[in-house]
């Protein structure tokens, strides 16, 4: 099980989690100016890296609150991010 | 007819007989009026900040009323709030502003379990991944996790005696798994 740093709450198992993919995804600026595709891509689409991944999560069974981190997708080890 | 408005009221936990020996002793402490306390902690009043924990994972006595911080920017008190005297404000129909205080009465969302005696914090352990140590996690610190896997508030008291605010719903299947945890003991 992950150990994942809250910024509230401090470090807990990852079963209070909520994960909530990939963070840094804008909203468009203009949605109704994007085609389909653009939007889909923005709907659907997100990075799949292999290394360092800035992922948000939403301290479920704590404080409730979302925060950023950024995990390593290949050891999973995570650091904080201090933006929310 | 005047009807005592309290007379018929049932806690979640009233068939639950309680565990009491040398070693532990568990028992509902129900009917406590609990209000959520939202406000931005940097824009308080002085006549809150006075009565709010600040540090993170803290609770501190004010007057009658027991306050835990539970969130940046949220609070919870145990015990009747006195409200702090607010501005008369002529324009009713300002919205709600950043240096606002918001309380809502949660009371009945939870029901309170104390765990108290020296075998307490083996109890809790059985079912908390929280370091529960007296250095860690000794008088004054609360926290909001998972107990049995049901979502709780933890508070540490006096003397290995703990709190454990449980949602009403899940206070019959805490307690029934508290109940059995304690046969240990």
């Amino acid at each position: 099980m992950l150990l994942i740093p809250c910024p509230w709450c401090g470090p807990r198992d990852e079963a209070e989690f909520h994960y909530g993919g990939q963070a840094h995804v804008a909203y468009p600026a203009d949605p109704a100016a994007l085609t389909d595709e653009e939007w889909a891509r923005y709907l659907f689409f997100r990075d799949n890296p292999m290394g360092p991944f800035s992922e948000r999560w939403n301290h479920t069974s704590g404080c409730r609150r979302w925060f950023t981190v950024t995990r390593d997708t290949t050891t999973n080890a995570i650091t904080p991010e201090t933006s929310r | 007819m005047t009807a005592d408005p309290h007379a018929n009221r049932i806690s979640p936990l009233a068939g639950f007989a309680g565990v009491s020996d040398a070693r532990l002793d568990v028992r509902e402490i129900p009917f406590l009026r609990q209000t959520n306390v939202r406000a931005d902690p940097a824009r308080l009043l002085p006549a809150w900040a006075d009565r709010l924990p600040l540090a993170p994972g803290t609770w501190r006595r004010s007057g009658e009323t027991d306050i835990l911080y539970l969130g940046p920017d949220e609070w919870l008190a145990i015990g009747d709030l006195t409200p702090v005297p607010a501005e008369p404000r002529a324009d009713t129909a300002r919205r709600v502003g950043q240096d606002d205080v918001i309380l809502t009465d949660v009371s009945a969302q939870r029901t309170i379990a104390r765990v108290a005696g020296p075998g307490a914090r083996d109890l809790l352990a059985h079912g908390c991944a929280l370091d529960l140590h007296p250095s860690v996690f000794g008088p004054g610190r609360c926290a909001q996790t998972m107990l049995a896997r049901a979502q709780v508030i933890l508070m540490a008291r006096e003397r290995d005696e703990f709190w454990i605010l449980v949602r009403a719903s899940f206070a019959r299947y805490l307690a029934a798994w508290i109940a059995d945890a304690a046969v240990d003991y």
